[in-house]
């Protein structure tokens, strides 16, 4: 890293953005400049740093302070006093409240608030994503220097087996293994494709690790291509994060540069080399054998499976898709290994896991927390309590591919065993936190009414099941549901879950048998008293028929 | 499988006879003779025809067909599968109201009809002055702020379907200058 005498990040989050937060930084710019601080200050755009109440704020390290909502028209003051002169502008400071996210942490080190565990996030929000020395003054390339002097592939692929690592893209399939069967075939291309095309509803946790530490997934990539004999890797990213775009592309320009990226890496004679794939708006391509279609330039539509990718994937050759959080901890456990990975989290699912909290809490947004801490925990530390007034009725988790967490399992340990012995899911990473004015009719409509939309159309029972669920759900919310639809319901839910080719139609359902199973009474008050308990949904149906 | 792509043009055998007897406008075929002979870079070359025109005009996809010689119907197949194109000519401010769960449970669906009635058009449609098109999208990922509504590439959270139509209302007073403000109401 260059030595300078303070570091200035503007969070960059869509909210401060919106908030003016590009105009604070291009003065922060104008000013270093004005005073000639140029060479002893850096300042960056950092993406979200978890803290949403007082945005856009300017974070000066190493003192860690705090300041928001800044206005373009206090840079200079605050550059003035503080970087100039050295004194804290205590006026400007953002509220000392507890907060979530990177700041929390920063805090927690203090003393003041439960640790939120960063393994993940370690760096965002802490380092200049687009400057490549920062990354590497903080253990940056250092996993993958270790693997390619000291270790064998296969010793690589053992290190993350023995750790436990979990895929993180939704269905928890270990990356041991999966890596194992790419190793195994016999092929000369192989691929790795990193899914960054996170399109879950609610779920964003992706883009703020590659817009806060773009070089994380370059290294694990490259260790990935190592491990496997892979020697060219795809980054598939969703379309709308533009900005996640430009700095992976900065990035691998940077370490393609520094020899960490092209042909002969470290002297190792390892080849690996990273492209970009842009996606074009579609939801199933976040699907893996949809993307691999799609990065092959086709219509988005699954495969039918077997053959698996990790035999037939991209081209037709054995590729690994892994998901960017999944990437993101391959560093730090070939760094530390394998035994101080598995100190965190459960012995099943071992790690942390990084969520989005949304909804009626006082505080939202991102953490990272240990595998197996439990909703309640995670609404009373993290969301600091339901919004004043309102109780817990349900979470949803995981965007839409979710479950519906009822109040009686938020002291389930949220790990992939003890959730899936539950009869839920982890989904993507989402937590949508419903109060007691949520419809659960209402809530399942509109998730079905996302998969309908989102059903590629090439399985009859996805095309035609989201569709016909669809149908009945709005049925009941207008007041004209029997009481055999909810038979039907289950029938197609059924139907939907053990014919569909892809995950989309076989998941599509799991809202309706949710809320069914635990919230019978309520959807049946739509049918036999056509009345909707919260009020929420419009029962025009009735009305219409009544008048 | 990998389709073949055309390395060369087709277009002296095919155009003869052909309501496109024209070759293709030259910018067109700046864009297409970059993706020559590469299987899969139709997307890559439809988002860049689209990037030129702002939509995809229904010749330029017939033209990309002959030129990069894959079947029309591959490329009206991807170019409908993928949100991102768009068949007609947008409107200067793109409105897209977020529906996606967080923002459905913060009632983004009024605000969805309210402008709908207010602008009379529906999703997927223009203002006949060329104006707006609204649009819907399943989350833009501010969901802390739901409901939210995203004009161009401008996030507007917290809205109201009021807020909303007064955000709209600022845009057309910008759009032209000065009298109009008066017509908005
Ligand atoms: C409809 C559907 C959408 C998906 N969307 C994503 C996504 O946006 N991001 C992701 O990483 N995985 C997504 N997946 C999961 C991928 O298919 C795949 O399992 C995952 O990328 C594997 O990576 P992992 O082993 O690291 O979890 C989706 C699956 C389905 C069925
Ligand atoms: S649901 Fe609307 S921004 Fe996420």
């Amino acid at each position: 890293m260059k030595p300078v005498r303070s570091m200035v990040l503007v969070s960059s989050d869509p909210e401060s953005i919106q908030k003016g937060a590009q105009e604070v930084f291009q003065r922060l710019q104008q000013e270093v400049q004005a005073f000639g601080l140029e060479e002893e200050i850096a300042a960056a755009m950092v993406g979200d740093v978890g803290r949403h109440d007082a945005i856009p704020l300017l974070i000066v390290y190493p003192e860690a302070v705090i300041y928001g909502p800044v206005k373009p028209d206090d840079v200079r003051f605050l550059v003035e006093e503080h970087l100039l002169k050295g004194r804290i502008a205590a006026g400007l400071q953002a509220p000392a409240r507890e907060l979530s996210g990177r700041i929390a942490w920063l805090s927690a080190r203090k003393g003041t608030l439960p640790a939120e565990q960063r393994i993940v996030l370690e760096r965002a929000g802490l380092i200049d994503p687009e400057d490549i020395e920062d990354y590497i003054a903080h253990n940056g390339y250092e996993a993958v220097g270790r693997a390619l002097s000291e270790m064998t592939p296969a010793e690589v692929i053992e290190e993350i087996t023995r750790s436990g690592l979990r895929g993180r893209g939704g269905a928890g399939f270990p990356t041991g293994t999966k890596w194992r069967f790419v190793a195994k075939t016999q092929s000369d291309t192989k691929y790795i494709i990193c899914n960054a095309d996170e399109s879950e509803p609610g779920t964003f946790k992706d883009r703020l690790i590659l817009e806060g530490d773009p070089h994380s997934i370059i290294e694990a990539m490259t260790l990935a291509g190592y491990a496997v004999g892979a020697h060219e890797g795809y980054i598939y990213v969703r379309g709308e994060y533009g900005l996640a775009q430009e700095r992976l592309g900065k990035a691998i320009q940077q370490a393609r540069q520094m020899g960490f990226l092209g042909e002969d890496i470290f002297g190792s004679g390892f080849a690996f080399d990273i492209h970009i794939h842009s996606g074009a708006g579609a939801y199933i391509c976040g699907e893996e054998t949809a993307l691999i279609e799609s990065i092959e330039g086709k219509r988005g539509e699954p495969r039918s499976r077997p053959p698996f990718p990790t035999t037939y994937g991209l081209w037709g050759k054995p590729t690994v898709v892994n998901n960017v959080e999944t990437l993101a901890n391959v560093p730090p456990i070939i760094r530390n290994g394998a035994a101080w990975y598995r100190r965190f989290g459960t012995s099943s699912s071992p790690g942390t896991k990084v969520y989005t909290v949304l909804g009626s809490v006082n505080v939202t947004g991102l953490i990272e927390v240990p595998m197996g801490i439990t909703l309640r925990e995670v609404i009373a530390i993290y969301g600091k309590g339901m919004k004043r007034g309102t109780s817990f009725k349900l979470a949803q988790t995981g965007g839409s591919s979710g479950s519906i967490i009822p109040a009686s399992l938020q002291d389930t340990p949220m790990d992939f065993d003890s959730f899936a012995r539950a009869g839920v899911s982890l989904g993507s990473g989402a937590l949508l936190i419903c109060n007691d004015d949520t419809c659960v009719v209402d809530l399942a409509t509109v998730l079905l009414n996302f998969f309908r939309g989102e059903s590629c159309g090439k399985c009859t029972p996805c095309r035609i099941g989201t569709e016909r669920t669809h149908q009945i759900l709005t049925n009941l919310s207008e007041g004209i549901g029997k009481l055999s639809d909810l038979d039907d319901l289950l029938v197609l839910a059924d139907g939907l879950n053990q014919l569909s080719n892809c995950g989309l139609g076989q998941t599509a359902a799991a809202p309706i048998r949710d809320i069914l199973k635990h919230f019978r009474a309520e959807v049946e008050a739509h049918v036999r008293l056509k009345v909707c308990p919260t009020g929420v949904c419009s029962m025009s149906g009735r009305q219409a028929k009544a008048a | 499988m990998r389709s073949k792509a055309a390395a060369k043009p087709y277009r002296r055998h095919i155009y003869q006879g052909d309501p496109l007897a024209a070759p293709p406008p030259p910018e067109l075929m700046v864009i297409l003779d970059r993706h020559r002979g590469e299987p899969d870079a139709l997307i890559t070359a439809l988002e860049e025809i689209q990037a030129h025109y702002g939509y995809l005009p229904e010749n330029s996809l017939r033209y990309t067909a002959r030129e990069l010689g894959f079947p029309l119907s591959r490329v009206f197949g991807v170019a409908t599968f993928y949100n991102l194109f768009q068949f007609t000519a947008p409107g200067r401010y793109i409105i897209r109201v977020c529906k996606g769960t967080a923002c459905h449970v913060n009632h983004s669906a009024e605000i969805l009809s309210h402008l709908k009635e207010r602008l009379g058009i529906d999703e997927n449609e223009t203002t006949a002055d060329g104006l707006f098109t609204l649009q819907t999208v399943a989350c833009v990922g501010a969901c802390s702020l739901a409901p939210v509504l995203v004009v161009n590439d401008v996030t507007y959270g917290n809205m109201t379907p009021a807020k909303a139509w007064e955000a709209l209302a600022e845009l057309r007073g910008e759009s032209t200058d000065g009298p109009s403000k008066e017509e908005v109401r």
